[in-house]
């Protein structure tokens, strides 16, 4: 990735960091597909198990067991592929020797020189073009435990605990190309990879359990001069310790640079705790892997159909998403409500409540603030939420009490908003008995309506509040305020 | 006991018939077995008392009327490196002594489907990588011909197995000649199918794109009986072909009348005067049988032996990894997790494994990978491409199966370029993924046997098993 024509991309003037530095950041994601059964044999794929009950001769690498490829692993990754615009091609399998006690056959099945997805992109929301060189289907290894020691590590450690329950779950490696120049965008790719993949139902993408796990390689050069020496940051386990880390590194680069220094082709640790990224192993320890075409398996060749049936059957992925509720509310795509709403997967609630005539701007509102806990599927009918925001719109209640009726209907899993309206008391105010309020109001405040029509916006808070109270929050916050600048003149 | 027959397919019918129990023919074999076992040591395990149980059983159901299989009652010894569940598979290596496999090799469950009776393990050159059965951890097999002599090798012990009477079936694997070398070394007929004609599911991997498995047994008929039983497509292995099986027992008693026979014209030399002489031979007899003898060239056959010194250590270094001490087999302790590995695997592999491993480690490294295992794959294509040509005229092609004769103990296991070069003839095909066999057609030096190979296209099991019959019976009508 030192090689600067894999990236045509170049940072902004307010992009560059202090210095004139422009920072490179490429990401390795791995995710763990959601299937069933692992990805060469019939083992269940499940966590949280007890250790080593999800095992059989494959995954254990046992004498004579023969990997078979699980095609729905295989169907998921083409749908990440075409997520991610790439070309969906015919592919082999290599075997990645290296030895170590939690990979059982001592070495990995994995894919190298011919991946099952090739060119595409991802496109972040703030409007940038990431590359995504690849995205290779592979396989999990086990999980060392290491006891005694003082590092977690295997070195120096009494003894290791070896669970092979991961082994041969079903991973897709997603290689972005080193198009990113802020730690921002960096956090936005993972951000977004990550609702990608949830959408398309590809994997749960949980970085907290490992299911999304994210790599960073980093460099900094000066604009017009080849990349930098790059650093692969491992050990980052959210996407704020992904930002964190990147900026960390960048600074640690340039101090290396500035103060005469090289920077050493290696991978350093992220250690969260302390805020910094410290050597694991440099470049001549790396591992010689001796890649070779997987000789128990033959050529993936998904069909021109199939291939197809996987493109033409993707959801709506996030950013149609977000286009959906622009559309409906009129909200720009970056606004926060919008964000939220498609990231707990609730654009299909709030259009439903539009579809049932409601305001979709109200509805956008209420289920992001409403339903933060009920996810994609609130248990509320659409239309009972729809004919509340009606009255609403209509002046029939204020927003407060609309907010109390909502409160109401959501205990209740549902509800007739103008009945429990009703039964609350909340009867609109008609226009005279509101202009009656105002006018006493006036009267008892005469200081704060002098200041008021003198400009002083702020002073209208106190006669509001006058009103309100004595309405009991039924009178209609917009209407007091129209009628006061009419009285102000 | 006199009356017990020799053959897999009249031993199933007479079991069938009612003539001879399964439990006579089964302590038969294990007689014989106690008899001479100890002079030839074709077993690693001789499996005694699980297989008079399983006859017992074949005996009650055929007694009580139940339905059984089409080899029920015929005793069949196993290469020591298929798996076999609950029962040791050693591989004939330290590294595994003593490990149980939890499940059986698909060959096995077929076998045991069609109510065949293991009678047990044979010994091999450790991991199947030899041609004299001298790699064995746990001492050598002699050839049940001349006891001085090795049987050939990988699969050295199911051959003398069969050989000996041990067994009138046994099954080997056949990597680079494991098979057909043996089987000319004991004067048995020796089968290698397609690749992916039978699962290698539960075959302990030497170089996985060239392994297969086949059956060792004295007659053709009953090579090809033992081909049927365990060929077919397994969802146990990618590489399995998905491809009906025909029968190979009809095309062994169809004659060679109008077929075309490959004569190579440029083939490698080095086999003895008296292999060249009994080649000239068979061609002769399969002309006057009414076949046609064609001239063909094979021009990177010369590669072969290369090509394959690459492949194979190259699969093995990586298939041989997994004996690491973690997590079955032999674990020699050490201070930390790369010492345990190292110090496993010194005490646990022999020289010849050891050797393989490193070669190929190196043949795959970077910075080698191109101008080694790169350029053997791309032999491995001209070879095959040869092949295809060659096919385009013949239906079959004839060479020897060995140069040589069984040779001593001794004679070739300090020099690893004469014993390689034992496979010059068979190695070729496994490159090409076709099949093979060897028919013993007469003696050669010091009158021991010789076998002569008969090579067909990928699938073409049929006519390599029409000419094998026309052979064996020339070969029977000659002596």
């Amino acid at each position: 990735m030192s090689d600067s024509t894999l990236s045509s991309v170049v940072a902004t003037e307010d992009q560059l960091l202090e210095g004139g530095w422009e920072l490179v950041v490429g990401l390795e994601v791995h995710v763990e597909l959601a299937t069933k059964t692992k990805l060469f044999s019939g083992s269940p794929n499940r966590f949280g198990d007890e250790p080593n009950v999800n095992i059989d001769p494959v995954t254990l690498g046992l004498p004579g067991a023969l990997p078979v490829l699980n095609k729905h692993a295989v169907e998921l990754a083409m749908r990440i592929g075409a997520a991610l615009n790439c070309t969906i091609q015919e592919c082999i399998f290599h075997r990645k020797n290296y030895f170590y006690p939690d990979q059982p056959k001592a070495y990995q099945i994995s894919q190298y020189d011919l991946p099952l997805n090739a060119d595409g992109y991802l496109d972040l929301p703030s409007g940038t073009r990431i590359g995504i060189e690849r995205a290779h289907m592979e396989e999990d290894t086990g999980k060392s435990t290491h006891v005694g020691g003082s590092t977690g590590r295997i070195h120096g450690s009494d003894y290791s605990l070896m669970d092979f329950n991961r082994a041969g779950v079903p991973l897709v490696e997603i290689v972005s190309r080193p198009d990113i120049r802020t730690s921002e965008h960096a956090k936005e790719y993972v951000a977004e990879l990550r609702a990608i993949l949830e959408v398309i139902g590809a994997s749960d993408a949980k970085m907290e359990e490992g299911s999304m796990r994210v790599d960073a390689n980093v460099s900094v050069h000066k604009l017009g001069t080849p990349f930098g020496t790059r650093c692969e940051i491992k050990n980052v386990n959210s996407i704020r310790a992904l930002g964190r880390a990147i900026d960390y590194e960048a600074r640690r680069q340039i101090d290396v640079i500035d103060s005469g220094g090289v920077i050493r082709q290696e991978t350093r640790h992220w250690d969260d705790a302390e805020g910094r990224t410290h050597t694991l192993r440099t470049k001549e320890d790396a591992d010689d892997y001796r890649y070779f075409p997987e000789p128990d398996l033959v050529t993936l060749s998904p069909s021109a159909e199939w291939i197809q049936s996987v493109r033409d059957n993707l959801p709506p992925l996030p950013a149609a998403r977000r286009a959906m509720l622009k559309e409906l509310t009129g909200y720009d795509t970056q606004s926060e409500a919008i964000i939220v709403a498609v990231e707990r997967g609730q654009h299909e609630y709030v259009k439903a409540i539009a579809d049932a005539g409601g305001d979709a701007v109200k509805a956008l509102i209420y289920v992001t603030q409403a339903f933060a806990e009920a996810g994609a599927n609130p248990a509320v009918p659409a239309k009972d939420i729809a004919a509340l925001t009606i009255l609403e719109r209509d002046g029939k209640l204020s927003a407060t009490q609309a907010k109390q009726v909502l409160a109401d209907i959501v205990a209740n899993g549902g509800g007739d908003a103008a009945a429990i309206a009703a039964a609350k008391g909340f009867e609109a105010m008609d226009t005279s008995a509101i202009e009656a309020m105002v006018d006493e109001a006036i009267a008892a405040d005469p200081d704060a309506w002098a200041k008021y029509c003198a400009g002083e916006e702020k002073a209208a808070g106190a006669i509001v509040g006058k009103i309100m109270k004595a309405s009991k929050g039924k009178a209609d916050g917009k209407v007091v305020n129209a009628i006061m600048q009419a009285r102000r003149g | 006991m006199s009356s017990i027959p020799t053959t897999a397919s009249e031993i199933a019918a007479a079991i069938a018939a009612k003539e001879i129990t399964a439990r006579e023919v089964i302590d038969a074999h294990l007689a014989r077995i106690n008899a001479r076992e100890s002079d030839i040591h074709a077993f690693n395990k001789v499996m005694a008392d699980e297989a008079r149980a399983h006859a017992d059983a074949i005996d009650a159901d055929i007694a009580a009327g139940r339905p059984v299989g089409p080899l029920a009652g015929v005793p069949i010894a196993l290469k020591d490196n298929m798996c076999t569940r609950g029962v040791e598979t050693t591989c004939s290596s330290k590294i595994l002594e003593g490990w149980k496999p939890p499940y059986d090799a698909t060959v096995v469950t077929k076998l045991r489907e069609a109510g065949a009776i293991v009678v047990g393990k044979t010994n091999l050159d450790e991991f199947a990588m030899g041609s004299s059965t001298e790699n064995s951890a746990f001492g050598p097999t002699r050839n049940p011909l001349d006891i001085e002599r090795v049987p050939g090798g990988s699969s050295g012990g199911s051959a003398a197995a069969v050989a000996a009477g041990f067994a009138p079936v046994s099954l080997g694997s056949d990597t680079g000649g494991s098979i057909r070398q043996p089987a000319a070394m004991c004067g048995v007929v020796g089968v290698k199918p397609t690749y992916g004609r039978v699962s290698r599911y539960g075959l302990v991997a030497y170089a996985s794109s060239l392994d297969q498995i086949g059956p060792f047994a004295t007659t053709v008929a009953d090579a090809a009986l033992i081909t049927e039983a365990i060929a077919g497509h397994d969802v146990h292995d990618s590489t399995s072909i998905p491809q009906d099986v025909p029968s190979f027992v009809e095309a062994a008693g169809q004659g060679v009348k109008g077929m075309r026979i490959g004569r190579v014209t440029d083939l490698p030399e080095g086999a003895e005067p008296e292999v060249t002489a009994r080649l000239n031979a068979a061609f002769a007899a399969l002309e006057a049988a009414g076949a046609e003898i064609v001239d063909v060239q094979l021009p990177s056959l010369s590669y072969a032996l290369t090509a394959y010194y690459l492949i194979a250590p190259a699969e093995a270094s990586s298939n041989l990894a997994r004996f690491d001490g973690v997590r079955f087999g032999l674990r020699v302790n050490a201070p930390d997790t790369n010492a345990m590995y190292g110090a496993t695997r010194a005490a646990g592999f022999g020289d010849e494994v050891q050797r393989r491993i490193m070669l190929g480690t190196y043949a795959l490294s970077a910075g080698y990978y191109d101008a080694y295992y790169g350029k053997a794959l791309k032999v491995r294509r001209l070879i095959a491409d040869d092949f295809n040509r060659a096919y385009e005229k013949v239906d079959v092609i004839l060479t020897p199966t060995s140069p040589v004769v069984a040779f001593k103990f001794g004679e070739k296991v300090d020099d690893p370029m004469s014993m390689y070069l034992c496979d010059i003839y068979t190695i070729p095909t496994n490159l090409a993924g076709h099949p093979g066999m060897s028919v013993p057609f007469g003696t050669g030096a010091h009158g021991l046997p010789v076998g002569i190979q008969v090579l067909a296209p990928a699938l073409g099991e049929v006519p390599m098993f029409r000419v094998g019959g026309a052979l064996e019976a020339a070969a029977g009508g000659a002596q």
